[in-house]
């Protein structure tokens, strides 16, 4: 909750938004008093616009992420080589779509419709994570993507649980809690590679090669050249800047890959006495903004999936709106709620 | 469980389960809304959940999935089918579902085996049974596109229903009964999505019992070898 002052203040006026500048003036400071203050911004509460088009940016592309994200590892549901990998699997995706849906009415409660997002995420207008964009060759994928993927998104989420816009930072306390539980069947997934035969420990080797890399161009680029994240982190809605969580993400995988008995593949990765943390090698930076364009390995196929899904199920969200008008009277929105 | 476990019986309920399972799987990233996502994922968990259990009593519940070829495998043909469009899932949903809702409510009511596993179940089949019968609702009385989608999918699938009520050796049911019921059933729930209730034989000479014999239509051993693939890769290897 803001704080009293703020709300008083920001809900006045009962349509919400200042006439004049004097008004705005005082709904700013009030707003900055509450996120000096640690407090949580609410959905009815004034906000300054840039604020919630940034979170607006943000929680949709972090459901876009989710959604996306279930492409990868569903490409292995069916070829599951044990009937507990394969429950495990299943769950994990059901888990991913269900946290695409907290997230996308996170983004409602700041005024925009999922309808409206995943038109964004269709025409390229909005982004998802880089890393989706690259492929599953292997079973051991799907550990390495459990472990390496998911370890670096809850390294990035934990700090989101305290962001100071509401809906969203309680949508990630439930994410994180599913998230760290993945990661923790990833890392299971890979140490039974890596114990179990040589081919089975050479998979899980070569998935961790693969996957390494773009684990840590997921914290995005490097401070000096990020351009969202001083004012994120003024609005408290980032706490920690990118390079910061990526130096923590690197300290935690270290020992977990010695447990596994899996390589990290960078020559220059050591500890550092000095710091107190690991020396890691240089990240390939151009391979990063050529993903990100949309030149990855699988940018064009996860998308016309997205798409083909969409498009294909329009017949099926049609007769359900259409049910709904005959049967309840309503229009049935656009059919994306079921009754 | 004790010795007096019927294998054939743990076998035709287990290969159903486990062969849709996989089916609805497939479906996983390609769902026409987020909320089917869940939904048929849920669904595809309870049945995998139901086949590890079922498997597990006739034997080692990888070594029947993994191992066996086609022509060993009791499933019957109407869980084979593929996924076509939504249409035909949610058809094969409906015939299935109700099926197994009264199959498992009569297992659940005696003495027997199967009796713990049909109870635990029938609470997550009557979940199924509702989602493909508002579904069937929703498409059949829905748009004229999705009432001519519905009925073709209902339509094409018809055949490989009377299947289901051919009698497994282990289960002591009326078998007659329960196909009576089933009709009266998905008669009921066809009438209220407009829809009509296929004409033609719910068996052919091929398809009535086909399945449980170990007799499969031709998109099964493709399903397989991708089910079996990496398995079948790695000898004895665990995971």
């Amino acid at each position: 909750m803001a704080t009293a002052a703020a709300h008083r203040t920001a809900r006045t006026a009962e349509d919400g938004a200042p006439d004049t500048a004097v008004d705005t003036a005082a709904y700013q400071s009030a707003f900055d008093a509450a996120v000096a203050a640690d407090e949580r911004i609410e959905p009815r509460d004034w906000m300054p616009d840039a604020y919630r088009a940034t979170l607006v940016r943000q929680i949709a592309q972090h459901a876009h992420s989710e959604i996306i994200g279930m492409q990868p590892e569903a490409n292995w549901i069916t070829r599951a080589p044990s009937l507990r990998r394969k429950a495990i699997l299943m769950a994990k995706v059901q888990d991913e779509a269900g946290h695409g849906l907290y997230l996308y009415s996170a983004a409602e409660t700041l005024g925009t419709g999922r309808d409206e997002l995943l038109d964004k995420l269709h025409s390229g207008r909005q982004k998802y994570s880089s890393i989706f964009n690259y492929p599953t060759l292997t079973w051991a994928d799907v550990g390495a993507i459990g472990w390496l993927v998911d370890g670096a998104a809850i390294t990035n989420q934990v700090p989101l649980c305290r962001c100071s816009y509401g809906p969203y930072a309680r949508a990630m306390v439930r994410i994180c809690k599913e998230e760290s539980f993945h990661q923790r069947q990833g890392y299971e997934l890979l140490l039974a590679l890596s114990k179990g035969t040589p081919e089975q420990h050479a998979m899980a080797q070569d998935a961790v090669n693969r996957w390494w890399w773009p684990s840590l161009m997921m914290f995005g680029p490097p401070d000096d050249e990020s351009q969202h994240s001083a004012q994120s982190m003024e609005w408290k809605i980032k706490r920690h800047s990118n390079d910061e969580l990526r130096q923590r993400f690197v300290d935690i995988c270290v020992p977990q890959a010695e447990s596994l008995d899996l390589t990290l593949p960078d020559p220059d990765l050591r500890w550092n006495e000095e710091r107190g943390q690991h020396d890691f090698g240089a990240i390939d930076w151009t391979e990063f903004w050529d993903v990100l364009k949309g030149n990855g390995p699988c940018n064009e196929q996860r998308i016309t999936q997205r798409r083909r899904a969409h498009d294909e199920g329009a017949w099926v969200r049609e007769a359900a709106a259409a049910y709904a008008a005959k049967h309840t009277g309503t229009t049935g929105g656009t059919g994306e709620t079921r009754a | 469980m004790t010795a007096t476990v019927p294998a054939t019986a743990a076998l035709a309920l287990g290969d159903d389960a486990l062969v849709l399972s996989h089916r609805l799987g497939e479906w996983a990233g390609h769902a026409p809304v987020l909320e089917e996502e869940v939904a048929l994922a849920n669904i595809a968990l309870d049945l995998l959940g139901q086949a590890r259990i079922l498997l597990s009593m006739a034997g080692d519940e990888d070594e029947l999935a993994y191992l066996r070829e086609e022509r060993a495998f009791s499933n019957l043909q109407l869980v084979e089918q593929p996924n076509g469009d939504f249409a035909h899932t949610i058809a094969r949903q409906l015939y299935f579902s109700t099926y197994q809702q009264l199959l498992y409510t009569e297992l659940a009511a005696r003495e027997g085996p199967f009796a713990p596993l049909a109870a635990k179940a029938v609470k997550e089949v009557a979940y199924h049974r509702d989602h493909a019968e508002q579904w069937t609702l929703r498409l059949g009385d829905g748009t004229e596109l999705s009432q001519e989608r519905m009925q073709r999918a209902c339509d094409a699938l018809w055949r490989f229903t009377g299947e289901m009520f051919q009698p497994v050796e282990g289960l002591d049911v009326d078998w007659a009964d329960l196909a009576d019921r089933w009709l009266r059933s998905v008669t009921d729930v066809l009438g209220r999505a407009t829809l009509a209730v296929p004409e033609g034989p719910r068996s052919g000479a091929w398809a009535a019992g086909a399945g449980r014999q170990g007799l499969h239509t031709e998109p099964f051993g493709r399903m397989l070898a991708e089910m079996q693939h990496l398995h079948r890769s790695h000898p004895g290897a665990s995971w």
